[in-house]
């Protein structure tokens, strides 16, 4: 049956079972990825179906997973990567930044790198530290990289074979606070562009612009919105580099109001980027300044403080009041 | 440790040809105490030509080479050492922003290079011009980063020679990784990896002595101990002799007069045909010397004194092997006076072609960042061309 209804992590897992069986050179590599299926379970029994030389568990060394991913892209293979927690990619960033990112403009385009790497990011799990950070935009300023999270089960199965099939280095964010939810899953239904942004909910009164784990927050707060009367529109991002500006653009001449949300720290964010951009768009359609909702410049908070930190309902509804009272 | 300790334990070493001991230390720190007790259980590098040019052998590494072959390294050497020379001297004109000289390492490039099949794989730092050269890399093309005009700019499939790679070790992981894709495709070539003695103290250089032990990869590590990493010495980085560390993970690690040209086609033959067996990596670790500065940035007259470089200078690659083809008859006058005329042919073709070296179109600042396409960079892209053209239009009013 084409459709099916799976959670996203679930999605994911069959998103690289098809990647696996549709072309020989894809290898899956990283910490626990084998036996165990991943700490997720994202690649549970892959390796069992595929082997151990096509599901490659590895030794404990993120830097080490990462440039050996370079050097199989280099001999034809199409790694994807996992990196157990967003904290964890640090480690590797130097072979992402300097290495991965670079390697085909070194080579004026007669390299490809078509290594993924999948993160599980953001919090509301619960979890200690470095397991709940958002680390996009470390990834989206450099160039030769793309970015890009799902927020659904659909997206998961799509995006992720779409990044796999990618020339390029993919900076896959996985939103972990989402893998158990629920989502329609058309397996034969063509996908969308990897790079454009989705209107996930119609509205005419202000624009939400999110990604991830925030998107479900937004419809959230759309619905709530709307037992109040206002009509709120929400806009999934998909892709954070490329972003599509055009269709942040089109939604906020409709609206005449942004509010962007995500869970990374506003100083800096994603949010600053697409503020600056689409009042440079939009500058005589907007009512109010573009607004942001976000993480704080601080460390990310004990699990215990962090539904202060991350943005909830009512920090983002307060947010849509600001923009409405202008 | 004091520069002229470690210089008088190199004289020490180069005079007896012996094991080092720790009288040969002149120093009575703690620190230095220890290293050369280490040091007294080191074996003898892999030498097969003194420094003298006279032949020896060795138990377990031997070649015979024919004459021809005999002077193929020797111009290999000679070429690659004129090179370098006209790249420093492009250097000191101004014509290229940076130079890292290979000189003093010839033998070290040259010898590991030419134990290479055409299907191997070679990942080199950016001193590596000998190997480029033996891998076939129109030398001319090594000069584009130097000169700014691009940032490696060749294809690395053309010869199997992979771009030049600045941040110090990252290439081992790359090389590891192309290795595990060879045996996985079931592949008898080989890759060799080039780091320097600075690069061994780096965390990518152990994790690639990880991950290939744990995946039996079939890479060679060939580490040139040139003894200093800018004005650090290998005391800075290590303390143990660096091929006594391939033993920690689990494969083995020779040192080798990396001054002999001999000795390094030799050993680097043997491990590279131990990873085509199937039987893993091989650390080499070439002791050999930097006889210039780190770059043309770097002024070595700060951090290490004259006499060490005149010991080394006793044990030049080039001289010992002319000594030997001399002695035993592998090469006539005409043969030297034949490359010389070669040697001052290439320097000027190298000077001629960098010179006309274009700066690339503005527009290539755009070029080959995805292979995808990427919409910001296509919008940039048109501001840039814009922004170009307005002064176009403005000098034809």
């Amino acid at each position: 049956m084409a459709v099916q209804k799976l959670p996203l992590a679930k999605a994911l897992n069959e998103s690289l079972r098809k990647a696996l069986e549709t072309d020989p050179k894809v290898l899956i590599m990283g910490l626990d990825v084998g036996k165990l299926g991943g700490v997720f379970r994202i690649t549970e029994g892959l390796q069992k179906d595929f082997g151990e030389d096509r599901v490659v568990d590895t030794p404990l060394a993120e830097s080490g997973i990462v440039g050996t991913a370079i050097g199989l892209a280099l001999r034809g293979y199409r790694p994807v990567v996992e990196i157990q927690f967003d904290g964890f990619v640090f480690p590797a960033y130097d072979q992402i930044v300097t290495q991965l990112a670079k390697i085909r403009a070194r080579s004026l385009g007669t390299v490809k790198m078509p290594v993924v790497i999948r993160i599980p990011y953001g919090g509301g799990i619960g979890a200690v530290e470095h397991h709940s950070e958002s680390p996009e935009s470390l990834f989206a300023h450099v160039a030769g990289l793309k970015v890009v999270t799902p927020a659904n089960s659909s997206d998961a199965y799509w995006m992720l074979q779409q990044a796999i099939q990618s020339d390029d280095p993919v900076i896959f964010f996985e939103p972990k606070r989402r893998y158990w939810d629920k989502g329609e899953v058309d397996t034969e239904a063509f996908p969308g562009e990897l790079h454009k942004a989705r209107v996930a909910r119609e509205g005419t009164d202000l624009t939400l612009v999110a990604y991830g784990p925030m998107v479900k927050t937004c419809l959230e707060v759309a619905e709530a919105a709307a037992e109040e009367g206002k009509s709120i529109e929400v806009v999934d991002l998909r892709s954070i580099s490329p972003l599509d500006f055009d269709t942040i653009q089109a939604s906020v001449e409709k609206t005449r109001r942004l509010v962007v949300v995500h869970e990374a720290p506003v100083f800096f964010g994603s949010g600053a980027e697409i503020a600056a951009r689409i009042t440079e768009r939009c500058f005589y359609h907007l009512e109010a300044p573009v607004l942001r909702v976000g993480g704080y410049h601080a460390p990310y908070p004990p699990a215990r403080l962090e539904e202060e930190y991350l943005p909830g309902l009512d920090r983002v509804l307060d947010a849509v009041d600001r923009s409405l009272a202008y | 440790m004091t520069v002229e300790s470690t210089a008088a334990r190199k004289t020490t070493r180069r005079s007896s040809g012996t094991k080092r001991t720790a009288s040969a230390s002149t120093s009575t720190t703690k620190k230095t105490s220890t290293r050369a007790e280490a040091d007294a259980v080191e074996p003898e590098l892999v030498q097969l030509l003194t420094p003298e040019g006279e032949r020896v052998q060795h138990p377990d590494y031997d070649i015979d080479l024919s004459a021809e072959e005999l002077r193929g390294l020797y111009r290999d050497m000679v070429l690659t050492r004129r090179f370098d020379a006209e790249a420093t001297s492009l250097q000191r004109q101004g014509e290229l922003g940076l130079w890292a000289s290979l000189l003093g390492q010839e033998a070290a490039q040259i010898g590991s290079g030419r134990a290479l099949r055409d299907d191997d794989y070679v990942f080199p730092t950016y001193r590596e011009h000998g190997v480029a050269w033996v891998r076939g890399v129109d030398p001319t093309n090594l000069l584009g980063m130097f000169r700014g005009v691009n940032h490696g700019g060749w294809d690395p499939s053309t010869n199997n020679f992979h771009l030049y790679t600045i941040v110090l070790g990252s290439q081992t992981l790359h090389a590891t990784g192309y290795a595990m894709g060879i045996a996985k495709d079931g592949a008898d070539s080989a890759v060799l990896a080039y780091f320097g003695d600075g690069a061994s103290s780096q965390g990518d250089v152990n994790e690639s002595f990880v991950f290939s032990a744990v995946y039996n990869a079939p890479v060679v590590f060939f580490c040139q101990n040139n003894q200093w990493a800018i004005s650090e010495p290998t005391e800075k980085q290590t303390r143990v002799p660096l091929y006594q560390r391939a033993r920690g993970f689990g494969f083995p690690g020779v040192r080798v007069d990396g001054n002999d040209v001999l000795a390094c086609l030799a050993v680097t033959r043997s491990a590279l045909e131990r990873a085509r067996r199937g039987e893993g990596p091989t650390l080499i670790e070439a002791f050999t010397y930097r006889m210039a500065a780190h770059t043309t940035s770097d002024d070595p007259t700060k951090y290490r004194r004259d006499e060490e470089r005149e010991a080394w200078e006793a044990k030049d690659p080039i001289q010992r092997l002319k000594a030997y083809m001399e002695n035993e008859g592998h090469a006539d006058a005409a043969f030297f006076e034949e490359l010389e005329a070669e040697s001052e042919a290439l320097g000027k073709q190298v000077r001629e072609v960098v010179r006309a070296m274009p700066v690339p179109e503005h527009m290539a600042i755009f070029d080959h960042t995805y292979a995808d396409g990427h919409a910001l960079v296509d919008e940039e892209r048109a501001e840039f061309a814009a922004y170009q053209a307005s002064f176009a239009n403005g000098e034809a009013e």
